[in-house]
């Protein structure tokens, strides 16, 4: 505890004329649960995908795990990097989506193994008892060779979240994972990550499951129009807000 | 009107699956039309069967068989490969990238084929010598006479590719853009490069999409090779068009080399169809064979 996991400073992003991300700073430590929640539109996905560069930023800076995400600073100028060396940032960033996006022409092993193998350089036998075990920890032991379109959206999911850290992350970001589950898929999915959150992953977790962020999250982050509006306890932002924004939104999900 | 019967029979009921009697005449139909036609060839007096029969089998026409498979699996092993790179060209982030695919595609695909065909038969007339090396300098690594360096199986070979790639390359463009962008972000969030991505994930699935159009360039291609006898190689149209200036039987050849172009586009169909499932596991498929039934099936 105590070593900054992710250290995000001042975070802009921009479609075009459209401030989606205006000024984010928010840390993370290791081990810690940070609970993203906040309106439709709001910036969570895009500031997720600034996180891991699969989006560039138009200002401030992105630190995880110490190092600075995507650019490379000498003196006063920040050099993008070479897509080869984002790459290699990206494997210690786990990330899990919305819509699964599990590869539909292999098969669940096949999609835990292959970034360890191709990426990883893992040999294919370790490989596969790693990706076992990883099934295992998911409660997905005898799903190995369904494909995707052969498992519930729950089971995909936990699918999804054995392939990302079978590339052993140091963070793991979560991009409203059940949402686009039938109700009672939801609480498996949730269980798997509990238990990440148990064994120590540090985690950023974007989601309308105010339980899980009641129970789960070290903090709670609201945002609003691409700016955080309140930020702490799941206590203090869940149960006493402060700002007008984030009583309403609360009243609306809750 | 029809009752419903509500006595619960256990295990002793026996499913009917749904009839196709729209199938059975459709299929009579064809049966009839197809018959006749092969009667109408068969009855034909300017047709001698006995010609049709015994250049079935030439030794020149088999030879000139051999040359349109080699032609056609070359050029399209060619072409694939050509045209994935253009499209992976045309979908680049890099201008100049997409410039040069989509000035290479409009060039190939806005000239007729026979034209480019005759053209690099030709090119010995255009450019009589060919030379490569450094202009303007005496370094030289390769020069000598254009119709030497480029006979025509291989003036052939370069001018139905170069055509092919064109083409295909808009159909492997669309099967990659069929592939959803969040199968991309994952394999991103991975790790994986560009590179990994395009070849492990992408392309995999862009497969499914590129098979179908991809199996009727083959066979277009097929026929097309026919186009290679006016730079006389030795296809199998060429072949029978050979045999067929001297003998004057030209409509039995015709019907010869009809038979055997025939015989082929049809084989093609069966690795096509391997091709098809290969790529198709893992997606739940549309119009494919039914599922496996849950329970018994039988006749009443
Ligand atoms: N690729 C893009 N191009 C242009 N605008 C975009 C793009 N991606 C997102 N946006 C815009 O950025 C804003 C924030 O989108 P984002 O997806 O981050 O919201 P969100 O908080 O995740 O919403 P939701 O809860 O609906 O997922 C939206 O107004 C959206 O229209
Ligand atoms: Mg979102």
């Amino acid at each position: 505890m105590g070593h900054l996991m992710v250290d995000a400073r001042s975070v802009r992003k921009s479609y075009g004329s459209n401030e989606v991300l205006q000024g984010i700073s928010l840390t993370v430590e290791s081990g810690e649960v940070l609970c993203i929640i906040g309106p439709s539109g709001s910036g969570k996905s895009t500031f997720l995908r600034c996180l891991n560069h699969l989006e560039s930023i138009n200002g401030g800076r992105i630190y995880v795990n110490d190092e600075l995400m995507g650019y490379r600073q000498s003196g006063k100028v920040l050099h993008e990097m070479k897509p080869k060396d984002i790459a290699k940032q990206r494997q210690a960033i786990g990330m899990v989506f919305q819509r699964f996006n599990l590869f539909p022409h292999m098969t669940a092993l096949q999609n835990v193994i292959e970034a360890p193998i191709g990426v990883g350089g893992v040999n294919p036998e370790e490989a596969k008892q790693l990706g076992l075990e990883l099934l295992a920890q998911v409660g997905l032991a005898d799903k190995g060779d369904h494909y995707p379109s052969q498992l519930s959206g729950g089971q995909q999911q936990r699918v999804a979240i054995a392939r990302a850290l079978a590339m052993k992350p140091k963070l793991m970001l979560f991009d409203e994972p059940t949402s686009a589950l039938d109700p009672e898929l939801v609480g498996d999915v949730l269980d798997v990550m509990k238990g990440l959150a148990k064994a120590g992953m540090t985690m950023i977790v974007v989601t309308h499951e105010m339980g899980f962020a009641r129970e789960v999250a070290d903090k709670v982050v609201f945002i609003d129009k691409g700016q955080i509006v309140e930020m702490g306890s799941p206590k203090q932002v869940l149960d006493k807000p402060q700002e007008a924004r984030t009583k309403a939104f609360l009243n609306k999900v809750l | 009107m029809a009752t419903t019967d509500h006595t619960d029979y256990g295990d002793d009921v026996v499913a009917v699956p749904l009839r196709h009697p729209s199938r059975w005449i459709f299929g009579g139909i064809a049966t009839v039309l197809l018959l006749s036609f092969i009667w109408a060839v068969y009855s034909a007096k300017s047709i001698q069967h006995e010609i049709v029969a015994k250049f079935l089998f030439d030794p020149r026409i088999l030879q000139g068989m051999l040359v349109t498979i080699f032609v056609t699996v070359l050029c399209m092993f060619i072409a694939t490969i050509l045209a994935t790179l253009l499209a992976i060209m045309k979908l680049s982030e890099n201008p100049l990238q997409r410039w040069l695919a989509t000035g290479f595609i409009e060039f190939f695909r806005g000239t007729p084929l026979l034209l480019q065909i005759v053209f690099w038969g030709y090119l010995g007339i255009i450019f009589p010598q060919l030379v490569l090396g450094v202009p303007y300098t005496d370094i030289v690594w390769l020069s000598g006479d254009t119709s030497d360096l480029i006979p025509a199986l291989l003036a052939g070979v370069i001018a139905l590719s170069l055509n092919e790639a064109a083409y295909s390359a808009e159909i492997v463009r669309a099967g990659i853009l069929a592939v959803d962008s969040g199968q991309v972000e994952a394999a991103k969030s991975l790790g994986m490069s560009g590179g990994q991505t395009m070849r492990r994930i992408v392309l995999p699935q862009a497969m499914r999409v590129i098979i179908p159009p991809m199996g009727n360039e083959f066979i277009g291609m097929l026929k097309n090779t026919s186009l290679l006898q006016v730079i006389a190689v030795a296809e199998l149209y060429t072949a029978a068009s050979t045999i067929s200036s001297a003998n004057l039987a030209q409509i039995e050849l015709l019907v010869v080399s009809g038979f055997w172009y025939l015989a082929m586009t049809t084989v093609l169909g069966f690795p096509q169809r391997a091709l098809e499932r290969k790529f198709g596991r893992g997606f739940a498929t549309v119009g494919g064979r039914a599922a496996p039934r849950a329970f018994k099936v039988g006749r009443r």
